[in-house]
């Protein structure tokens, strides 16, 4: 029992030094040549302009799924009015942010961590060092800095589409005017909820490139490696991601972002 | 078994391109090589035979950088890689080229993207001048009209034939081959043994081969590229020190050298567990 718990305690610890290694050293790749600015605007297209379907359409039911469960409770007491600020806080601070972020893991993690766990097993990472190339600029830093400018401006996109998929449940349920809704939504939101809501795509923007890419570089196994390595990916990244929010969330509330 | 040691004043040059001194390597506590040693000279080729899982391919890739030994030393050019840093081991990279088992084309990429790549890290930005040297190479291993082709179009053989051209791009000096002909029909691998002949002979590259088949290590020991056939012809000599080939056989055993000599040595052993692996 010592020798299996000893054992996952080591193999934790070094996942989480070798993880910070990969973050520190794709975060000075950017300052130094080369830089491969094709590959991240390439990147950008795929992890941003292939994602925005998915995250539109979660967006927009998730803000009407919002503006449901909560008209219920808003019309017993006759405020079925705040319709507008529930969602836009609701959608701002947390549920754009997170369900953005998830949905892009499962999208991009996965991608990330097959298309880079294959190179590793078809010996094209070793092609790549051969070739006098450094596979964590070449693969890593694109896609760590593609989905942070990606990811916040998906995040901006959802929380927008949740608060139109708020405003037709509203004004169809409710009988709330446009008007109405989009002024309680637009008086509800403060600089502080707006910097909640942009400050954790950040955060997660690099759980989700670099979950992928770390699972993708320790792929071993064959094809059946991959397959593993990008199962993992999408439920560490999602896992993260939940981690991550609470204490963003608890720290920005401390500091004085309520 | 003891192992035979040629004169190593006929093989070497003053500094031998590569050369290994102990260099020993373990994996999760399972010592994979042993003390290892060995020279290969300019214009020579070693041979590496052994079972699977004796630590031939962990050698080229030791020899690469791409890993670094336990214990020992690995000298290119009679400088040590083992201390240097990833980003000093890429400029070390140039001097050689590899082969992978597979080829490792990047299956993203097109023939002339694959062939182009390290020509475009090293900073080629004249699309004209590239493709004529992407185009040369392709000639080089007779394939210039799958220029646009993605691998997965490519047969086995095709694969590691743009493999090769993508790893004498930058006209390296060493060649490292690992299993070049392993899966392909008799036809196909002599096409690549002609090749590495061609590149050995004709471009005097050091060359390290990895191989399980006899038949293919025999053909580069005893025979030489002929640019007036375009094909194999016999080689003077036995392989060894007074053969145009200049080749000698490395057998590992458990990582540890077991034989050490030129093919006619390799082939008069009395060892039984030569025989058993010649048979």
């Amino acid at each position: 029992m010592n020798g299996v718990v000893g054992t996952l305690i080591k193999r934790t610890v070094l996942a989480v030094q070798e993880f910070t290694e990969l973050f520190f050293s794709s975060a000075r790749h950017a300052v130094t040549k080369p830089r491969y600015l094709t590959d991240t605007l390439i990147q950008t297209d795929v992890i941003g302009f292939g994602s925005l379907p998915i995250v539109l359409l979660i967006g927009f039911f998730t803000g009407g799924v919002t503006a449901l469960q909560t008209y219920r409770t808003l019309s017993r007491f006759g405020e079925t009015a705040l319709l507008g600020q529930v969602v836009a806080l609701a959608m701002v601070r947390e549920m754009g942010p997170v369900l953005t972020a998830l949905m892009v893991a499962a999208r991009n993690s996965s991608g990330i961590a097959s298309e880079i766990g294959s190179m590793q097993v078809s010996e094209q990472i070793d092609a790549m060092r051969a070739l006098g190339t450094d596979p964590l600029r070449k693969l890593v830093t694109p896609r760590l800095y593609a989905t942070l400018i990606a990811l916040p401006l998906l995040t901006i996109l959802s929380d927008f589409m949740g608060l139109v998929g708020g405003a037709i449940i509203s004004m169809s349920a409710a009988h709330l005017s446009a008007s109405e809704y989009w002024y309680s939504a637009y008086q509800a939101l403060e600089f502080e909820d707006c910097v909640q809501g942009l400050v954790k795509p950040f955060f997660f923007a690099v759980i989700v490139s670099l979950v992928g890419c770390y699972f993708g570089l320790h792929t071993t196994g064959g094809t059946e490696g991959v397959g593993r390595a990008t199962t993992r990916a999408v439920v560490v990244a999602c896992a993260l991601i939940f981690i991550f929010d609470f204490f963003i969330t608890k720290f920005l509330l401390a500091i004085g972002f309520f | 078994m003891e192992t035979t040691q040629p004169n190593s004043k006929k093989y070497s040059s003053p500094t031998p391109p590569v050369e290994l001194r102990r260099v020993s390597m373990s994996f999760d506590e399972k010592q994979v090589l042993d003390n290892v040693s060995f020279q290969v000279g300019a214009g020579e080729t070693l041979v590496l035979l052994g079972v699977t899982g004796s630590g031939k391919s962990v050698l080229l890739k030791l020899i690469l950088g791409l890993i670094k030994p336990d214990a020992g030393q690995v000298l290119i050019d009679g400088k040590d890689l083992v201390p240097l840093p990833e980003t000093e081991l890429l400029a070390f990279r140039r001097r050689m080229g590899i082969v992978f088992q597979e080829g490792a084309l990047f299956d993203s990429l097109s023939v002339f993207e694959n062939v182009a790549y390290r020509l475009r890290e090293e900073g080629e930005r004249d699309e004209a001048r590239l493709e004529q040297r992407v185009r040369e190479l392709l000639r080089f291993v007779e394939l210039e009209h799958t220029l646009d082709k993605m691998p997965a179009e490519l047969s086995g053989g095709m694969r590691r034939r743009v493999a090769i051209a993508r790893a004498i791009a930058s006209k390296p000096s060493i060649m490292l081959y690992d299993s070049p002909t392993a899966g392909l029909d008799p036809i196909t691998a002599q096409a690549i043994n002609v090749l590495i002949a061609k590149l050995r002979d004709v471009e005097h590259v050091s060359s390290l081969v990895v191989t399980h088949r006899l038949a293919d290590a025999y053909a580069l020991a005893n025979f030489i590229y002929s640019p007036e056939i375009q094909d194999l012809t016999p080689a003077a000599g036995d392989g060894g020190a007074g053969s145009c080939t200049l080749t000698r056989f490395l057998v590992l055993r458990d990582g540890a050298t077991y034989f050490w000599g030129t093919a006619e040595q390799l082939i008069s052993a009395a060892d039984p567990y030569l025989r058993k692996f010649l048979a």
